[in-house]
């Protein structure tokens, strides 16, 4: 009995470990060679020799963005293997954050990494001074011609560029009604003051509805969108080079002018009469999900929405995206400074990071920072994109939401901020920043507690 | 060896797997076939053979990375300075992961008994019942779910909606309090109800190996054991208590013991539906948010370590009490 029951369990111990070596071996991503079926933008090589000829070359691309996006992705870069022979290997990963310094680690890297998070560049460059191959100088010349000093900037470490801007994207608005604005005689407001005074009206006027509707809930990030509600505000009440301080931790995370934003986010998202409409009282913000939290506009249960331009892919196929007052249409205002000229903008994007020199992967970094693949991925776009590329071609843009993003983010009177969490490091702008601001709405905590909270997570090095 | 790395298309794919299918069976076809053939081979020999491999697997894949862990946790976040025992008093003394480690004790403690307990009524009440095999399958079908699967199914009976104007109920969970005449529930928000509905989730999917377990043990007691305490005036209660549970002893114990590790292991659950927030988290979901989330390796591989020690005591009892019931018998 005693021999047969050790080698029935020696036996499953192998087959145990065979299973998950097995497993390990299996790929996580979903590996989208880029030969689709689709049809294939039509190019004139001609711009395209400048690139050399590439034919039986390969460029793996690893990023966060995933289906129904990974596809415009795919598609716009057709033209480029057409004309060149190369091929992209293109895979989209939802652990794209926790897996990539995995990666890294391992000795393992892809080619070209889209990086959403400039904090996430700094610490790769810093933790892999080796492995993070900066721009070479092609990529750098087309950086500079075509896209402002920030956005080189915010590419670059110690001065040196490594990444150059994909996409950009517009946080500072807020989703409306326009027909449940003109039934109710409701004007766009343009100051944070009149903000407050709508706000305060539509809770007079409809005392079965209330005024804004918000939902943080994300998986395992929740919590981001009331990071963004924060770096709105901070803007708007300590101006954008405390917010620089803030994001760069010149001044502690729980500074006194960092916790009256907190309050102003709190008189909003915290007062049982402003929120939230249709999906339940205050705590019900943690757990409505993000991209569905908009959707008691149109049942006319809440009035107000502050989400960012690719918040429009959430809405129903139905729902028509103008300004006009229509049944069924929504549209979004500019989320108003503190005074009309005072106009802060938060928005983010995404950079090329390289980890390969080779030249193709070379010639492909230098062409993603073109206006030729701005204005390809904009043909391929149905919604929710843009870019902040001087060459880009806004009119080939199809939604009205992108093109207003795009006019406002070259809008010179406008200050533009990147998102705040995005460039901390990952402790504390993937972590601690969501989960007590999570904690701040779904448990109540206090206001001076969470900011303490996320300071103590700040890295000390 | 390209032909061998990159498969893109699924004819290729499924060509690569027959290819490892045949190499495989290659493999241990010729090790069987030369254990056959050698007729005197020394003991050496085929130890070498049999346990090599499952010792460098064992020594690569297990032994290594843990040592290795074991290491970092006394590391700073970098994995660069020594700092001692400072990764284990934050995670001790931190009211953050204070509270992480009274949920994985609740876990531990009402995951496994819960899951018996219902497993082992369940598996004596239907003995020899009609409807037994269907029974049985009802109780045992959440096992074949997946516990993400379980997760999000779960996630909807929680569901909230506010009990306002024509707003309609979503989740099964408040619609039944809707019914009853009570106010909808954040099921997922308020601490430490919330972990509990959680443990519900583990609780659905466990029952069901318990009941297995435990019934053919059940079925396994001797006749003539039955007939004689009959005999002897036993039954009902009595039975349940001084015939059943003592002669299944040992199978009481694999279940308690196979459960409580499977949950000390659980992520599955807590990261599906509250993504550690809210207070639910667990030791298993925070050294990975530690390790991968939030950049520090010393801190998460601190976790890690201190999941590794509280499993350990489970494996020695359920070692010793393994050696016990051989004894006896």
């Amino acid at each position: 009995m005693r021999s047969v029951r050790t080698r029935g369990l020696v036996v499953a111990t192998t087959g145990a470990a065979l299973a998950l070596t097995l497993v390990g071996c299996s790929s996580d991503g979903d590996d989208n060679s880029s030969d689709g079926d689709s049809p294939a933008a039509s190019a004139d090589c001609a711009d395209y020799t400048q690139y050399g000829d590439l034919k039986g070359k390969s460029i793996s691309v690893y990023t966060s963005i995933v289906e129904p996006e990974a596809k415009q992705q795919t598609d716009s870069y057709k033209p480029f293997e057409e004309c060149t022979g190369a091929t992209i290997k293109y895979e989209g990963s939802r652990e794209f954050e926790a897996q990539l310094p995995v990666r890294l680690k391992a000795g393992n890297p892809p080619d070209i990494a889209y990086v959403p998070q400039p904090g996430f560049l700094k610490s790769m460059v810093a933790d892999y001074p080796n492995v993070v191959v900066p721009a070479p100088q092609e990529t750098v010349d087309n950086a500079k011609k075509y896209y402002s000093e920030e956005w080189v900037n915010y590419g670059s470490v110690d001065g040196k560029l490594y990444a150059t801007p994909l996409g950009a994207n517009v946080k500072s608005f807020v989703w409306y009604s326009p027909q449940a604005f003109e039934d109710n005689g409701y004007t766009v407001p343009k100051t944070w003051d009149d903000l407050t005074t709508l706000t305060a009206k539509i809770a007079a006027d409809h005392p079965d509805a209330k005024p804004w509707c918000a939902g943080i809930e994300s998986g395992d990030a929740t919590g981001w969108p009331a990071t963004d509600w924060l770096e709105d505000v901070v803007l708007r009440t300590a101006g954008p080079d405390v917010y620089d301080q803030w994001v760069n931790h010149e001044i502690p995370f729980n500074d006194p002018q960092i916790l009256t934003a907190l309050q102003a986010v709190g008189s909003i998202l915290k007062n049982p009469a402003d929120v939230n409409g249709g999906l339940g009282e205050v705590a019900s913000i943690a757990t409505t999900p993000w991209n569905e939290a908009g959707n008691p506009i149109l049942d006319g249960a809440c009035f107000l929405h502050r989400a960012a331009n690719f918040y429009q892919a959430n809405w129903d196929e139905d729902v028509k995206v103008q300004e006009a007052p229509t049944d069924n249409g929504v549209y979004a205002f500019y989320l108003p400074g503190k005074s009309e000229s005072d106009k802060p903008l938060l928005g983010g994007g995404e950079f090329v990071t390289g980890f390969s020199d080779r030249p193709e992967v070379a010639a492909f970094r230098t062409f993603l920072a073109s206006p030729q693949w701005a204005n390809e991925k904009a043909k391929v776009t149905g919604q929710g994109w843009f870019s902040a590329n001087s060459g880009f071609d806004s009119s080939l843009l199809k939604s009205p939401i992108d093109q207003l993003s795009f006019k406002l983010l070259t809008d010179p009177s406008y200050t533009f901020r990147f998102d705040g969490s995005d460039q901390m490091p990952g402790a504390v702008g993937a972590d601690a920043f969501w989960k007590q601001m999570t904690a701040w709405i779904g448990e109540d905590q206090a206001d001076q507690t969470t900011l303490d909270n996320i300071e103590k997570a700040w890295p000390a090095s | 060896m390209d032909w061998l790395l990159h498969a893109d298309t699924t004819g290729h794919k499924l060509a690569l797997m027959v290819v490892a299918i045949l190499l495989f069976v290659a493999v241990m076809s010729v090790l069987l076939f030369g254990v056959d053939r050698i007729k005197r081979a020394p003991t050496w020999l085929v130890v070498t053979g049999f346990l090599g491999p499952t010792l460098l697997f064992l020594a690569f894949g297990l032994v290594y990375p843990g040592l290795n862990t074991i290491r970092l946790s006394l590391f700073d976040a970098k994995s660069r300075n020594f700092v001692g025992a400072d990764n284990y008093v934050t995670a001790f003394t931190d009211p953050q992961f204070q509270i992480v480690l009274r949920n994985t004790v609740l876990w531990v403690v009402l995951v496994p008994l819960c899951a018996t307990a219902i497993g082992l009524v369940y598996a004596v009440l239907i003995d020899r019942a009609r409807f037994e095999s269907f029974a049985k399958t009802l109780i045992f079908l959440p096992m074949a779910i997946s516990l993400v699967g379980a997760s999000i199914i779960w996630k909807f009976v929680y569901e909230y909606k506010p009990n306002q104007g024509n707003i309609q109920q979503i989740g099964l969970a408040n619609q039944l309090l809707v019914w009853l005449g009570f106010e909808p529930q954040q099921f997922l928000l308020h601490q430490p109800w919330n972990t509990l509905f959680l443990i519900v989730v583990m609780i659905w999917i466990q029952a069901g190996f318990a009941m297995t377990v435990i019934s053919a043990a059940v079925k396994a007691i001797p006749d003539d054991i039955v007939e004689a305490a009959r005999l002897d005036g036993l039954h009902g209660l009595g039975m349940f208590r001084y015939i059943t549970v003592p002669s299944i002893r040992p199978a009481l114990v694999v279940v308690l013991t196979t459960i409580a590790m499977a949950t000390l292991k659980v992520f599955d659950v807590v990261r599906t539906m509250t993504g550690g927030n809210f207070k639910t988290s667990v030791v298993a979901y925070e050294f990975y948010t530690q390790s991968f989330r939030a950049e520090n390796a010393g801190l998460g591989a601190a976790l890690a370590v201190i999941l590794f020690v509280l499993v350990i005591p489970i494996v020695v009892y359920n070692v010793r009490q393994l050696r016990l019931a051989e004894e006896v018998r």
